[in-house]
Parts: structure tokens; C-alpha cells; sequence
């Protein structure tokens, strides 16, 4: 499977002129002028749409055509329109395997040098699909990186998925400060290393990076330490797989990631080995991720989770087989997670789903 | 052969070497207690000025372009350090004759470094790596080499039976080294004033005197001369085993209070340091800085505010401890590498990072910086193994973002021989190359892919109002978290915990899971009983 990569040429910075309005820069003449007279519009058109690049019925010229006209040909050089046929083909992704078969037969697995997003809701398996793609990439030998925006990561659930312990990097972000010995800085930014002193020689210390840093509340702190910590591992390079869980992040909170960061994340992996993987609750990524996955909420095998006597029964069912099994085996073995594949831009299919079953670490 | 490494002027040369931008400017060397101290030695651009030696400061003073710098001992050793990792670079037969003069055997390097004027080219470029502007001369016994190092600049190599007319045009103080003891001194320049009188001023006319006359003269001692003037030396070499003590110091003369200007004199050190570790093929796990502090009134809150870490909390490179002396005029930070480095950038990023979280509280007079030296590591990667962060990247990596979230939020996990439900620690997060993992048993494929319930701790745990109905949870109330309420629709449990009864930190507990309804869908939380304080919080929720 591959793609075409279409580029925009960057002399086109001028904004687009709609029907009504006038370009100040063409004159009435211009406007008149048949398109074939235009070399740049001949050549424009031959790439674009032909409904786009001819006249409309009252044989007026398109907002195409016109931006085409207006823009002079040093501008708009031929040498900066390549044919589509001449463009480079992006090979398609490695794929790798996520640790969840089911999920890996909807998706083809976890594409290297992209983005993915796993949205859901609470209890909605988000975690566990993102432990499952660490013991994967364990089974790989595969160095791992976490950045746990809430510090939620719960270490018994980690070994209990396989995970290669030594080979998984954990950055706890939250309301934490680091233990504040930091020095004050002068005012064009060097760090004073005795505050006293400096003050007895006329350096006047202030501590902008941390009255900035306790202006930032709680959760825009965890999110800019996120942001900085995955720029920074991302720069690194060697890791496999390096996780963001913004799982706990307010949606509102997650959503003021600006898209250009998206952007520069999925330019720092490109044509890299590294799988990003972000859990969050809504999509946040746009167009950045190359895979978007929704997670359902968590139900059970037992269709009685509605009414609580029936959910009693269920359970008590369940004891009468299994006699001897604990009853936290009972309740969270066999939960089913439904996977919904949102947008692909690997694969041009529409959405699909599957669902696969967890187990519990103490079942077995 | 043998080889002499001469460094002339050796006070003068530890000097630029501690500062080179000093190397264009003229320079005295002061020695002496103020206000007496003296000028002991000067470099050419100096002697221009007519700066010289045995001039108090007070005269040298009226040079306003000349920099006076006070000769420390501190400088001397590090240069002379320097100059034995230079000539155990090329042979491991050193004699250390004096703090600027090695002399070494160069007996069967040819075949293994070269031709002897490759070698003494190569030695040059070495010494001048390392900082020091050395006089490089190769003979066939050491006296030889000795006198044209001290009489020649820059490169010599003397065939072997031709010293006495190479030796031949050099002045007779050459006979004599340049720093003696007193009594040394004055019987050299008795003897040299002797040979003046009669006319005889470099080594041919020495040479060429009759040998009987000059004994019954100068007795042995000038035939001893005669005979190194002829080139004929037969002094063996004591070879010495130098430790490998990589140390680099510098005294400034006003104390420091900003990271910048230090930042600058570290990557002098630093740079000075990983050129003498590479002379040796060495490279570094450990780095420990110490400074001298200025002893000020009105610090000693500073220093409180500096907290000790403990040795347990084994976070690698920020794992650096800091010790105040009783005097509290001295800070030391070790920096802890997990694999041996040899990057001089790296080490001053991680430096003044750490630096930047520890800073020292008073101004620095005195740099000390040690490097503890060990193999360089030797990995090979794989081709067909997975990519592996560059040990040096990674370290800067972790380094910047513990300064972000603190020194105990990133690292590797590691789970504790405990039923503890947070038994577990974070310690550095080493990424190996070539890394041999152990052969584990290969589960059946679909059991090893099985997704496992995972637990999503809350930090801290959420208190939580329980309404119990026959000892079991029926509704939950979050209050700080609002979507955690509601009545219980599916519950399991309790699962009892307890541990450590031992210790003051015993603990017992009993655990739900319990599933709540939430809008559409159902969530699981885990439900905790804290059977010892008697409060019930929601641990985690299941996800």
C-alpha cells in the first residue's frame, strides 16, 4: 500500500479571492483575458481540475483562475509545480504488532514513524491496550518510553502484561514540582549560583521560570512538562515505542496542545522506527495521526450489568462453576473491549470494528 | 632510541595552558608573599617589554599590557600530569626526570607508530592537544635527547652517531636544568661561569677541550660534562609507573557567582581532562567537581536551603551528593554515568544542569574536577537488532527532564520484594547496545498476547464515603471527583492485604473491585479499606 505525497507550492500565500470580491492588483483587463494567454494559468490548469480552471457559465473566471493571473510568474515559477506523477512515493509504514491479535487483524498493527491516537472513555481499555503494545514492543527487545501525564502508570499491571521492566523509560509528570534548589536567574536568563553574593555585587536575581512555572495551573504544568518531555525523547531518538498517556488530561485541557506540535511530533518520527501512541479521551491529533481508534466502554460477558440483582445472580453463578476462583477473577476476566477504526491514512476503508477479551493478572 | 619531551618555561606553560587566550598577551609568572612577590618567569612577548625575571610585581605593574598571574602549584602538577599521559600515549618505558622533562624509550615502537620523526611529530601534536607547547627531540641515548630538547624548539631527531655535531651548536647552559636547588644552582653557575672565562660557550668548544687538562681542572664533574657535550651519555632510564589520576584545577582570582562564566572554565577543564583520558584510551564513569567557596558571612542560609540527598535514592547521574565540610567552605557533586563516556559536551550539559538544580550558594574561588578513569565501553550493535538510545543523547535526555519533574519521577521501575500495592522504586534507566537479554520460555502465542486489565492508580488515592449494607459497599461518594459516585452495580471482594506488622509502616487493608454506573457506560474502580486508619479511598480505576 502506498501513498502519493501532494505538496502545495509555498508561492501560494496570498489569500483566495471568491467570486464577488476584487483583486486589487488585477485590473479589469486582466480579468478579461482568456486563460489560454497565461502561460501560468496554462500550466496551473493542466494540474488542476478542469471544472476548477475554465470559466463559469457567466463567463467569469474562477477564484482559482484569478489567484493564478494575479500572482506574477516570479512567484509562481513552473519549476515549483511538480507533476503528480513526478512526486515522490511515501513508502508505506511498517507495521507492528499492538499485542492484541484482534487488534492488529483490523488495523495491520501500530504503523512505525506515525502517530495513533486510542481514544475512550474511562474504564474503556485505553490502558490495556497501551500495556499490551509495551509488551509487545518488549517482545521485540525494544527500548520504551511512558510519559505518564497524571502518574497513573500502576507497576503490578505493567509486569503483570510482560513487560520488559529494564527496557521501559517512565517520565511522571504532575503537580509535583522537582525539590526547588533552583537558581535564580539574572534578568537576560543566567542561572545565579550564590543569590547573596550577587546581590551584594549589584546582580539583581529574579525567578521568572519559576513564577511561570506556579502561574501554569496544575494540569497545564503536567501538559507543558508532557509536551517538553516527548520534544525531548522524541530528539533523542532509539526508543521503539514512547507512549503519551493524556488519558486523565481534561479534554479542554488536551485540546490546547496547539496542532503544530502534533505536526512537529509526527516530523520528529518520520522515516524513524519509532511508533508514537497517545491515549487520550477525545481525538486531539487531527489530521497528524495517521491511525485513530475509539474505544468502547468495557462490558461484561454477564448481560446483567443493568440491574444489580441480576448482576448478583450472575455472579453467583459464576462461583457455583468455578467454586474455588476468587471473586475478582469473576468480576474483571473476560471484559470485552470493542475497537472502532476511525481513520486510517494507510488504508482507504471505512470504518470497521472488532472486539477482543482481557483477562485479569491474577487469573491466570 | 629514546625520545626527550621538554616543556621550557614550564611555570609560564602552565599557565596558558590553564588560560590559553593568554597565549598572545605577555605574561609573568609571581611568586612570593605580598607584598613581596617577584616575577620568576616570563614568556617571549613579556621579554619583548623587557619584562624579566627577578622583578617585583610593583615594577612589572608599570607594563599595563603585561598579565601578571601568581604561580600555582595547583596549574604545575596538572601540566606536569598532562605531560606523563603524553608520554605514556607513545611508550610504556617513562622516566619522569623533572615536573617539565620525560624522557622515554622508544625501543620497538617504530614497527608499531612509525618512523622516529613520525613519532616525534606525532608526540609534538600530542603535547600541543593536551595544552602544552613542548620541545620534542629524538637521540640515541637519553642525554642527548635531553640536551637538544633543551636547546632546540619544536621537533628534533638526531641519527644515531652524529650528536656531537648536532649537539655542537648549543649553548653550555644547556648542561644544566632550569630549575635548581640553591646549592645546585650555585656551583652550575660557578662551572658555567668557568667555562665562560675560558672562552667556551657552547658544546663543540666544550667538546674539543683535552680531556686530561679539563679533569685536572673541573675533575669528574667535567668530564661527566665533556662527555654529554660529545653526546656519549650512559644514564639508564628509571621508568616510573605514573597513577591514573586525572585531575584538573584552577584558582581564579575573583570568585564566581554566575553558571555562565563557570560553564566556560568547566569546558576548559573538561576539554583538558578528555584529552588526557584519551591519550591514555580511557574514558570515565564518574566525574566529582568540588569548589572552594568564599568564606562569607551571611551564607551559611544558603547552604541550609542546600539539601543533602540520601544515598538511596539511586537515580543515576542525578544521584550526585553534595558534602559541606565542617568549615563549610567546600561543595562537591559526584556525577554518576551509567556507561563510560568521553564527550566533553555532555559532560558540561550534565554538569550544568546539575548545577542548575544544586547550585553551591557562595561564590566559587577554586575549581577542582576529577575524573575516575575506566575502559571505554565496547559494544558492537547488532544489525539485526532493534535501535537503542544513544547512551550520551539519553543521558542529557533523562538529565533535562528530571530538572522538569524531579529527580524521582523518571527512571526505570523496579518492583519490590513487597505485597505492598505501591511497592516499587524508580532507579536509572540504562539503554545498553548490545544488551544480551535472557532466553525466556516462549509462551504459546495467544496467551502471550492476551491484553491484561490494566489499573490506573489514582495519586494520591481519593478519599471516598462508603454506605455500607451487610459489610459491603453499596454506594460510593467521591467528593473530589465527581464522576466516582453512585450505587454499586457490581462488586467483588474484599480481597484482604496486610504487611509489614513488623515496622512502624504496617499496613492492612481490604480491596473491592466495584463497577458504578457512569452515563452510558460502566467503570471499574478498585474500592480500598484501610483497615488501620479506618478510611476507605478508591485506589485506581480499571481501564
Amino acid at each position: 500500500m502506498s501513498s502519493a505525497v501532494v505538496s502545495t507550492p509555498a508561492a501560494l500565500r496570498r489569500p483566495f479571492i471568491f467570486d464577488d470580491e476584487t483583486d486589487p492588483q488585477v485590473g479589469t483587463a486582466a480579468l478579461g483575458c482568456p486563460i489560454e494567454h497565461s502561460s501560468t494559468a496554462t500550466h496551473a490548469a493542466h494540474y488542476l481540475p478542469g471544472d476548477v480552471a475554465r470559466h463559469d457559465s457567466r463567463g467569469r473566471l474562477s477564484p482559482l483562475e484569478r489567484l493564478i493571473q494575479s500572482t506574477p510568474d516570479r512567484r509562481f515559477p513552473p519549476s515549483s509545480i511538480t507533476p503528480a506523477s513526478r512526486l515522490e512515493i511515501r513508502p508505506a509504514p511498517e507495521m507492528a504488532s499492538s499485542g492484541i491479535p484482534d487488534l492488529d487483524a483490523l488495523t495491520g498493527g501500530l504503523p512505525r514513524g506515525c502517530l495513533t491516537e486510542i481514544c475512550g472513555t474511562a474504564s474503556s481499555g485505553r490502558t490495556t491496550v497501551l500495556l499490551a503494545a509495551l509488551a509487545a514492543a518488549s517482545r521485540r527487545s525494544e527500548y520504551c518510553a511512558l510519559i505518564d501525564a497524571s502518574d497513573a502508570l500502576d507497576p503490578h499491571s505493567v509486569a503483570a502484561a510482560g513487560v520488559d521492566l529494564d527496557r521501559l523509560l517512565w517520565v511522571r509528570c504532575g503537580d509535583d514540582p522537582p525539590k526547588n534548589n533552583t537558581p535564580k536567574h539574572t534578568r537576560d536568563g543566567c542561572p545565579i549560583l550564590a543569590e547573596s553574593f550577587a546581590a551584594r555585587v549589584g546582580i539583581s536575581p529574579q525567578s521568572a521560570f519559576n513564577l511561570d512555572m506556579k502561574r501554569l495551573r496544575t494540569s497545564e504544568r503536567c501538559l507543558e512538562q508532557v509536551l517538553r518531555a516527548t520534544d525531548l525523547l522524541l530528539e533523542s531518538g532509539g526508543f521503539g515505542l514512547i507512549l503519551l498517556d493524556l488519558a486523565d488530561l481534561p479534554p479542554q485541557t488536551a485540546r490546547r496542545i496547539p496542532l503544530t506540535t502534533w505536526f512537529r511530533f509526527r516530523r520528529a518520527i518520520e522515516n524513524k522506527p519509532t511508533i508514537l501512541l497517545a491515549i487520550e479521551q477525545q481525538p486531539i491529533a487531527g489530521s497528524c495521526s495517521s491511525l485513530l481508534l475509539q474505544l468502547g466502554a468495557l462490558s461484561a460477558r454477564q448481560p446483567a450489568l443493568a440491574s444489580k440483582e441480576s448482576v448478583g445472580e450472575q455472579v453467583a453463578d459464576c462461583q457455583r462453576t468455578v467454586p474455588r476462583a476468587p471473586t475478582h477473577a469473576q468480576l474483571l476476566t473476560g471484559l470485552e473491549i470493542n475497537v472502532e477504526l476511525i481513520r486510517s491514512r494507510l488504508e482507504r476503508k471505512p470504518a470497521r470494528s472488532a472486539t477482543f477479551e482481557t483477562k485479569t493478572a491474577w487469573a491466570g | 632510541m629514546f625520545a626527550c619531551i621538554y616543556v621550557p618555561n614550564f611555570p609560564v606553560a602552565a599557565a596558558l595552558r590553564a588560560e590559553p587566550e593568554l597565549a598572545t598577551r605577555p605574561v609573568a609568572i609571581l611568586e612570593g608573599k605580598p607584598p613581596l612577590e617577584k616575577v620568576i618567569a616570563v614568556n617571549a612577548n613579556a621579554r619583548e617589554l623587557s619584562i624579566a625575571p627577578g622583578m617585583s610585581k610593583t615594577q612589572a605593574e608599570l607594563c599595563s599590557e603585561l598579565a601578571l598571574r601568581t604561580r600555582s602549584p595547583l596549574q604545575e602538577s596538572s601540566a606536569h600530569a598532562a605531560l606523563l599521559d603524553c608520554a605514556q600515549s607513545f611508550s610504556p618505558c617513562v622516566e619522569d626526570s623533572a615536573c617539565d622533562t620525560v624522557l622515554l624509550d622508544l625501543a620497538g615502537m617504530e614497527s608499531l607508530l612509525g618512523s622516529l620523526p613520525e613519532i616525534a611529530r606525532a608526540i609534538f601534536e600530542r603535547a600541543v592537544t593536551l595544552g602544552l607547547k613542548a620541545n620534542i627531540a629524538v637521540a640515541l641515548n637519553p642525554d642527548a635527547a635531553l640536551l637538544a630538547a633543551r636547546g632546540f624548539p619544536g621537533v628534533t631527531v638526531i641519527p644515531a652517531g652524529k650528536e656531537a655535531d648536532h649537539l655542537g651548536p648549543l649553548q653550555a647552559k644547556v648542561l644544566f636544568p632550569d630549575r635548581l636547588e640553591a646549592d645546585q644552582k650555585k656551583e652550575a653557575d660557578r662551572l658555567l661561569e668557568t667555562l665562560d672565562r675560558w672562552g667556551i660557550r657552547n658544546l663543540r668548544a666544550l667538546a674539543a677541550l683535552p680531556q686530561v687538562s679539563l679533569s685536572e681542572r673541573l675533575g669528574q664533574q667535567g668530564i661527566h660534562l665533556q662527555q654529554l657535550a660529545r653526546g656519549g651519555g650512559s644514564c639508564t632510564l628509571v621508568p616510573v609507573e605514573p597513577p591514573l589520576v586525572f585531575e584538573e584545577a584552577v584558582e581564579l582570582e575573583h570568585p564566581i557567582v554566575l553558571l555562565e562564566p563557570l560553564a566556560f572554565l568547566l569546558n576548559r577543564l573538561l576539554e583538558q581532562l578528555c584529552a588526557r583520558l584519551g591519550s591514555r584510551a580511557l574514558a570515565t564513569q564518574e566525574l566529582r567537581l568540588s569548589f572552594e567557596l568564599s568564606n562569607l558571612t551571611g551564607i551559611e542560609d544558603d547552604y541550609e536551603n542546600i539539601g543533602i540527598p540520601s544515598e538511596s535514592d539511586g537515580t543515576g547521574a542525578q544521584s550526585a551528593s553534595q558534602i559541606i565540610s565542617s568549615r563549610q567552605t567546600k561543595f562537591v557533586r559526584k556525577l554518576s554515568l551509567p556507561l563510560p563516556m568521553l564527550d566533553a559536551k555532555v559532560f558540561l550539559k550534565l554538569l550544568q544542569l546539575d548545577l542548575n538544580a544544586h547550585p553551591p550558594g557562595a561564590p566559587i574561588l577554586k575549581i577542582h574536577l576529577a575524573a575516575e578513569p575506566a575502559r571505554p565501553r565496547s559494544a558492537q550493535g547488532g544489525l539485526f537488532l532493534p535501535p537503542a538510545p544513544e547512551p550520551e543523547k539519553l543521558e542529557l535526555t533523562l538529565a533535562r527532564i528530571a530538572g522538569m519533574v524531579g529527580e524521582h519521577k523518571v527512571g526505570a521501575l523496579e518492583l519490590l520484594d513487597t505485597h505492598h500495592p505501591e511497592g516499587f522504586r524508580m532507579r536509572r534507566f540504562v539503554a545498553e547496545v548490545a544488551r544480551k537479554t535472557p532466553q525466556k520460555k516462549t509462551p504459546d502465542s495467544t496467551e502471550a498476547q492476551a491484553a491484561v486489565t490494566a489499573l490506573r492508580r489514582f495519586r494520591p488515592p481519593q478519599r471516598a464515603n462508603v454506605t455500607l449494607e451487610n459489610g459491603q459497599p453499596m454506594r460510593l461518594i467521591c467528593p473530589k471527583k465527581k464522576e466516582i459516585q453512585g450505587d454499586v452495580l457490581w462488586k467483588a471482594g474484599p480481597w484482604r492485604f496486610s504487611g509489614d506488622w513488623w515496622e512502624h509502616e504496617a499496613w492492612s487493608r481490604d480491596e473491592w473491585d466495584l463497577a458504578l454506573r457512569n452515563g452510558e457506560t460502566v467503570s471499574f474502580y478498585r474500592l480500598v479499606h484501610d483497615l488501620l486508619g479506618g478510611v476507605w479511598f478508591v485506589e485506581g480505576t480499571y481501564d
